[in-house]
């Protein structure tokens, strides 16, 4: 079963990165675009069919790895 | 004294550390593989500069599971003097033993120059022989130094007086967060290191063994070296054994085998 891992900045965080594509976007001309956040995002094959075992399983992983818990949130989504 | 200078895979600033301590300080200097299970009878323990292992997910993130941290982690709790350098300080908050974390520098530029620091606390092994407020010229070279802690972690380590080091003007005088020329990459309330709660754990992002002697710009690191070579001889001269300095370390649980 497939685990996707969206790693971003809390909102509370300035992201460097996120307002500097913003500010590019709108010397573009994509004034409506309001803001930008950029973040990560992981897929993670995983060897289980269990829905659960897998979010369970990509939760660890996430938690010990591949966030930071004090800069970053991350959301989970399972399913093929 | 004993220096150990731990080496990640991915580490640069290792030579130049044992370099210093040797050559400078004319003191004895270990190079710690990440894969050791102990400190080698290390009176102090410098994580020093570089990527270790490569840096790829975050800056400091996997280094926390080489089986020599777990050595490096009990020798901290036992009192034992650990300076992260640059990376090493980004390894240091990765595994918690420092708190905060590291963003990418406001401009999203890496910064190679050299900045002007304030020290803020003279009651760490690697200040006490600065004074208070006395302003040091060392360089830096980082491209994720933009230190970050969030508003109650920030108000616990300033009440606490864990900030050690402040990005300045030449004069000590430090700027406004938001628009500081003098504050290189972005860090709130121009932190450029920082202490634990026992004080024996300090992370700085500017390399003191780079500004050690005239050829290379300056001498003003030798500050930092100085402090902890005379923390340890007070330590010593006490009628208190020192806190560190045994011959062997408990091996600790590795963690993973990276």
């Amino acid at each position: 079963m497939r685990a996707r891992v969206f790693v971003t900045l809390k909102p509370s965080v300035f992201d460097p990165q996120g307002q500097t594509i913003a500010d590019a976007l709108h010397s573009l001309g994509y004034t409506d675009v309001a803001d930008v956040r950029q973040g990560k995002y992981f897929e993670l094959d995983l060897a289980t069919d269990e829905a659960a075992q897998a979010k369970q399983l990509a939760a660890e992983v996430a938690d010990k790895v591949l966030a930071n818990p004090v800069i970053e949130s991350y959301r989970i989504e399972v399913g093929d | 004294m004993r220096f150990g200078v731990v080496v990640f895979p991915g580490s640069n600033c290792d030579e130049d550390a044992v370099h210093a301590v040797r050559h400078v300080f004319t003191q004895e200097a270990d190079y710690l593989w990440h894969k050791d299970p102990d400190l080698k009878g290390a009176d102090v323990v410098i994580l020093p500069g570089g990527f270790a292992h490569g840096d790829y997910l975050r800056v400091g993130a996997m280094a926390r599971f080489s089986p020599i941290m777990a050595a490096v982690r009990a020798f901290a709790d036992r009192g034992g003097p650990v300076l992260g350098i640059c990376n090493g300080f980004q390894i240091l908050l990765e595994a918690g033993m420092l708190r905060g974390a590291m963003l990418r520098n406001r401009t999203l530029k890496y910064r190679c120059e050299h900045v002007h620091l304030r020290v803020e606390v003279t009651d760490t092994p690697f200040t006490c022989a600065v004074r208070a407020g006395q302003v040091l010229r060392i360089p830096i070279g980082h491209g994720e130094g933009n230190y970050y802690a969030p508003p109650e972690e920030l108000e616990r380590l300033e009440t606490n007086r864990q900030v050690v080091l402040r990005y300045t003007d030449p004069t000590g005088r430090v700027g406004d967060d938001s628009t500081d020329e003098w504050n290189p990459n972005g860090s709130v309330h121009a932190i450029a290191a920082v202490c634990n709660a026992a004080r024996n754990v300090v992370g700085m992002m500017p390399h003191p063994e780079r500004a050690c002697e005239p050829l290379l710009g300056g001498e003003d690191g030798r500050a930092i070296f100085e402090s902890i070579i005379e923390w340890f001889r007070a330590a010593e001269r006490s009628t208190l054994p020192p806190a560190v300095g045994q011959a062997t370390e408990p091996a600790g649980e590795p963690v993973a085998g990276l």
